[in-house]
């Protein structure tokens, strides 16, 4: 099951779009590393919404990924881990330690923001240069909510 | 403890074989009645003992049946293999404890996931892990 990489400004999107076996979460390490590479991305969010199991091999995947593309300039987030998952991951005491987690992709975005200004890189679709009309950047989450670790 | 349905049984030989397994495993365990968590903890468990066939038993099978034992219901989970065998259980049920390149997580967390849990292996004739939950 192919995962599609969008590229959003200085930003990869890789949305999950159905339950994965090990060999498809090893495509996806591979070709996030081939597109960041490629496009240059300062940042990585990983949609985890729809995987209904979260165990050891993901797990050692998704901090394999992060840890490599971190090494490539990029931080990853992975969003979207669903409350039986995470519970199961704690019980099989599972943690991504080093990873950036966030509740949904909004929160993902805003996770970005705030590590990517404060390594004083580019701020993604924070100036002026777009139209307002055509800014489909959401207002400024951080000062809602803050960024959730997972553990 | 008796059974009460058909036995389920998913042929496991590849890594597309786990989700198979852990799909069957969930859907069984929401027909049985678990709610809340358990039928993702279930699946979670029967993903890393199928993972465990493909990794170290290159093929086996895993069985799921519905079990009923003094008025309580719960699922059964076994998974076998003709594999290489485990030389050493003690070890091998150690928390970050693997042979090979894993996490060394599988065994320990299935037994923490499971109510019951019991592992029986012999050098070169293979391996059979059996799990029970009850429903609450
Ligand atoms: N079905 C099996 N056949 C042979 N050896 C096994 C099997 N399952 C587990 N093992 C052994 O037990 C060890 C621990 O298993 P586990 O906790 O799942 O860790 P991992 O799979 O990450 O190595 C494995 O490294 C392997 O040596
Ligand atoms: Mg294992």
């Amino acid at each position: 099951m192919h995962v599609p990489i969008l590229k959003q400004g200085d930003y990869l999107i890789a949305t999950i779009q159905s339950v994965l076996s090990d060999a498809d979460l090893l495509q996806l390490r591979d070709d996030l590393a081939d597109r960041v590479g490629q496009f240059r991305s300062r940042g990585v969010i990983i949609d985890v919404t729809v995987l209904d199991v979260i165990d050891s091999f993901p797990t050692r995947t998704l901090r394999g990924v992060a840890h490599m593309l971190r090494l490539r300039g990029a931080n990853t987030v992975i969003v979207g881990i669903q409350p039986d998952v995470a519970f199961a991951m704690v019980q099989l005491g599972l943690t991504l330690e080093g990873v950036g987690t966030a509740l949904d992709l909004e929160e993902g975005l805003a996770f970005l923001n705030a590590k990517t200004k404060r390594a004083g890189g580019v701020v993604a679709r924070t100036g002026g240069t777009a139209p307002s009309s055509l800014s489909k950047s959401p207002p400024d989450a951080r000062t809602r909510r803050g960024n959730r670790p997972l553990q | 403890m008796s059974t009460f349905n058909e036995e389920i049984c998913v042929p496991i030989r590849s890594d597309a074989d786990i989700v198979v397994a852990r799909q069957k495993g969930r859907a069984l365990a929401v027909q049985l009645g678990f709610s809340g968590s358990d039928p993702t903890v279930i699946a979670a468990a029967i993903s890393e003992v199928a993972r465990n066939i493909v990794n170290h038993a290159k093929q086996g099978e895993i069985v799921l049946t519905g079990v009923h034992e003094s008025s309580r219901l719960g699922i059964q989970v076994v998974a076998r293999d003709e594999g290489p065998g485990i030389a050493n259980i003690e070890q091998a049920m150690q928390y970050g404890y693997s042979s090979g390149k894993g996490m060394g997580v599988g065994l320990p967390g299935a037994k923490w996931l499971m109510d019951a849990f019991d592992i029986k292996s012999q050098i070169g004739k293979g391996t059979r892990v059996t799990m029970q939950k009850w429903v609450r």
